[in-house]
Formats: C-alpha cells, structure tokens, sequence
C-alpha cells in the first residue's frame, strides 16, 4: 500500500486494473521477518486468544459471580468494600493524610496528580529517547506508581475481615420466607403487644429486636429466652399459658410454620424449602 | 455463488480496498511472538479489545433478564444466576471479564509506557488511550450497583460520598450521578443507563479513534 505524501485515500480508491494478489510486503522502515496481517498474522493472534479464552471460562467455572442478600439501606452495620481494582482508592482514604478534614487530598488531590500525570506523559516526557533505563525519571516515577497501587491494595486486601463480610453479605433464608400466618403460634403472637413492640408485627425485626427467625433455636432454647430475656431483651414479657408459650416457641423454632396441626403441609413447605435451598447452593 | 455475489457488491460499490486496507499491512518481526517470545508482551492491547468484545456480547445478553429497578433488579439479576440455562456462565463471564479487561488493560499501559511509545508522533493515541482507561473504571463503578445487592449498594454509597467530597464540583456531581438526594431508585437507573448507553458510547468511540490512529502511525519500532 502506497503510504505518506500522494497516498490514496479509500474515499478516493479505484478498483485497480489488476487485482494484487495478497502477499506481504516490506516494512521498508523495520526490515525483518514481517508477515501480513491478515491471514497469516490473525491467526496466529487468534490461538493466543483461544488459549486465554480456556483459562477465563475455567476461571468463570471454577468461581461463579457472586451474589450477596438483596441491598438493604437501612443496615448501617455494613462494612463496604468497592471491587478489587478500586481498592487502592479505598485504601489510600484510610491514611491520617488523606482522611477527615485532608479527604481533599486523598479523593482528589493525589490521584488527580497521578491519572493527570499518566494522561499527560508525552508532554512531561518530551525527550526523543525510548529505552526505560536511559529516561531514568519516567521510568523511577512509573514504578513508584505501580509499587504504590500494589502495596495500596494490598494492605486493603490484608486488613479487611474476610471471613466477617462473607458472612455480613450471606443470603439468608428470610429472602422468600413467608411466615404462616393462620398458624396457632401466630394468633399467640398477635396478642403479644411487648413482642410486637420490638420485633415488629411481621416477626422479622423491628425497633431494637432482631429478626426471629435469623437464629438457630430450638423450641427449648426459645422458651428459655423468652422466660429469662436475653441481652436488651426483658424477662417475663409473655403474657398467657405455658402452653400458649410452648406453641409459640415451637413455631418461632420452626422458623415460622406451624409445627404441629397440618403437620403435612409444614412437611411439604419444609422439604420443598430444604430443596430450594439445596439449588442456591 | 458466495464470490459472485461479492463481485457483484464490490462492482457497484468498489468495497475491496475497505477491508484491503485493514487486512494488506505487515506486521513486523518486533511484535510478533513468533519470532521472539518475549515480544507475547504486545498481545495485551489485542486481548484487551477481546475481551471488550467479550463484555459487549455477554452484556447484550444480560440485559435480556436484567430488569433496572430497585423492586425486581435483584429478583431478576438471582433468577438469571440460579435459574436461566447457562445464566451462571453468562453472568460469571461479564463478572471476571470486568476484573480480566482491567488488567490486561493495565498491563498494556505498562507496556506502551516502558517501550515508550507514547512519544511523538503518538502523544494522541496515549491520550485516547488514557481517556479509555478512565471509561473502563467507569463502566466498572457502575455495573457495580446493578445486581442491587448489599455490597452493590454500600460499594456504591462509598464511591459517591467519596465524588461528593471533591470541592466545588463535588455536590454537582453526586447528584448527577445519584439523580438526588438519596442513593435509591433513581440511582439504579442512572447507573444502568450510563453502564449500558453512555459509557459504551464513549467507548466505541475512542477505540474507534484509537485503532484509526494505530492504523495510520503504524506501530513503533523496536527500542
């Protein structure tokens, strides 16, 4: 192809009288073993990327995207964290420098030199010269920022709590649970205005009680809870029977389904739960 | 048949030096791994636009499921991962392609950088090249938010307090961006439109740009 000074535009081409057959060409200014780019040089690129193609999707296999509890606004208690390739960011806001009243710094002032320097590099780098070790100063300064983005995330990455934010993100059985409401245990619950008052109408929580079907309970432990109080939790609130009491702390055990009474029902409710969950693991 | 009917396009319409003109230049022995292995380092800008392509594909076929409202976006976004054949690939593949595409973009900067490539005559395709990186993040930062799960949701709270505190312009654009006050529905939308309309706008666009001038300059000489 015909480059520089009178070169033709495609706009302009015309079909040529003779058809070129497509062999390679010199690369006048590099002389070498050159090779056109297509097909000779695509293809080769191609098995590159057939290779890296295998390793992603075994990536994309081995570990499914993952998937927290639906966003809740309300829980305050979450520690965030950005994806890995912000961490550094995250990071850096972390430092005395660059937090509180210098936020300015770390937000903006520090990666704004950073990014404005990597944006402007042909024009703070104007020496004709291309070798890394004979520009000393671009090269020194490069490292620094790469050196610096890797120990950023990498003291992120150390001194976050893994194990506490995999369980703070869990998908919890209430995402779908229903509770029944033409359960016995409910009635019962109804008529406990001191439940209601802190675990909410809807036994999920409420003012200052938990959810109460977020613990693992069986109906002993609930009636023990219930008696004596647990925490902020005051003792002797339920008003009525020991039965009544038994019932109620069976159907919260039972997180929510009547335990006995249709018992085929709570079976089938609970084998078909038991299945669901089963598939979302 | 199949060259008859190209003839008989190319007659009319002369297409042949379009695709002659991508497809007739040399690639030079510097860059090609076949000749020195160590040069497998300038296969990183081509893997990159892979797997951009890659995400275009895969994000096509999400937004089949996903649906952009606080109410269903999770619910939709679970069905897609638990339930739709194949779901889990296809969203596993726009996850680690996000993560994949950072890197091999970071590893082809360095690359222009220690070659130093960037100097003249190329000091444009560097700065297109950097206004790419800053589109990628973006579309990172938004597609964050989307599955509207509590690491979306909080990351993204993060993000904003972190834009908001940038001064003069900082309120601006927290506000452009949340589309309020509150990081709520509003700002599921805007995400979602900006992850899927505007950033792979400014995307396309630059690549354009910068395989164009890839194309003209040729790439640069062995150090």
């Amino acid at each position: 192809m015909h480059r520089g000074k009178g070169m033709k535009f495609v706009g302009d081409s015309r079909v040529p009288a003779e058809k070129k057959p497509n062999i390679p060409k010199d690369y006048s200014e590099y002389p070498g073993k050159t090779e056109a780019f297509w097909p000779n040089f695509l293809l080769r690129e191609w098995m590159v990327g057939a290779v890296f193609l295998v390793g992603y999707l075994v990536l994309t296999v081995a570990h499914p995207a993952p998937l927290e509890r639906v966003a809740d606004p309300t829980d305050s208690g979450y520690i965030p964290l950005p994806d890995w390739y912000f961490l550094f960011l995250y990071q850096l806001l972390k430092y005395e420098f660059a937090a509180g009243p210098y936020t300015v710094m770390g937000a903006v002032v520090i990666p704004g030199i950073a990014f404005g320097a990597l944006l402007l590099a042909p024009w703070l780098d104007k020496g004709s010269e291309r070798r890394p070790l004979k520009r000393p100063i671009a090269t020194s300064l490069m490292l620094l920022g790469f050196i610096s983005v890797f120990f950023l995330t990498w003291e992120s990455v150390d001194q976050h709590d893994w194990e506490a934010a995999a369980e703070q993100g869990e998908i919890t059985d209430d995402v779908d649970m229903e509770v029944d409401e033409s359960a016995e245990g409910y009635q019962i619950f109804e008529s406990q205005d001191s439940c209601i008052g802190c675990h909410g109408g809807d036994m999920l929580g409420g003012s200052s009680g938990p959810n109460m079907f977020e613990s693992d309970y069986d109906t002993e432990e609930v009636i023990e809870i219930i008696t004596n109080g647990k925490g902020a939790m005051p003792a002797g609130q339920f008003e009525g029977s020991e039965e009544e009491l038994e019932t109620l702390a069976a159907f919260i055990a039972n997180d929510g389904q009547s335990a006995d009474g249709g018992d085929a029902e709570a079976e089938e409710d609970g084998s078909e739960e038991e299945a669901e969950e089963a598939t979302e693991e | 048949m199949l060259q008859k009917v190209y003839d008989w396009v190319d007659e009319r319409l002369d297409i042949t030096p379009l695709w002659r003109d991508i497809a007739d230049h040399e690639v030079p022995e510097h860059v090609n791994p076949a000749h020195h292995f160590s040069a497998f380092v300038y296969c990183f800008g081509g893997l990159t636009f892979f797997v951009v392509v890659i995400q275009i594909l895969s994000g096509m076929f999400l937004t089949m499921y996903y649906v952009p409202d606080i109410i269903n976006a999770y619910e939709s976004v679970y069905y897609l991962q638990n339930d739709v054949t194949h779901g889990m690939i296809v969203r596993g593949m726009h996850h680690w392609g996000a993560s994949l595409v950072i890197v091999m973009m970071f590893l082809h900067t360095l690359r222009v950088f220690f070659t130093g490539s960037y100097k003249k005559p190329r000091e444009l395709n560097w700065v297109v090249g950097v206004l790419l990186f800053f589109v990628l993040l973006g579309l990172g930062f938004t597609g964050y938010l989307l599955p509207w799960d509590m690491k979306a949701y909080f990351a993204t709270v993060v993000g904003l307090e972190i834009a908001e505190s940038a001064p003069v312009i900082g309120g601006f654009a927290k506000t452009l961006l949340a589309g309020g006050e509150i990081i709520g529905a509003q700002t599921l939308t805007r995400f979602f439109a900006i992850h899927v309309f505007f950033l792979p706008g400014a995307l396309l666009g630059l690549l354009g740009a910068h395989f164009f001038m890839i194309r003209k300059q040729g790439i640069s000489g062995p150090l």
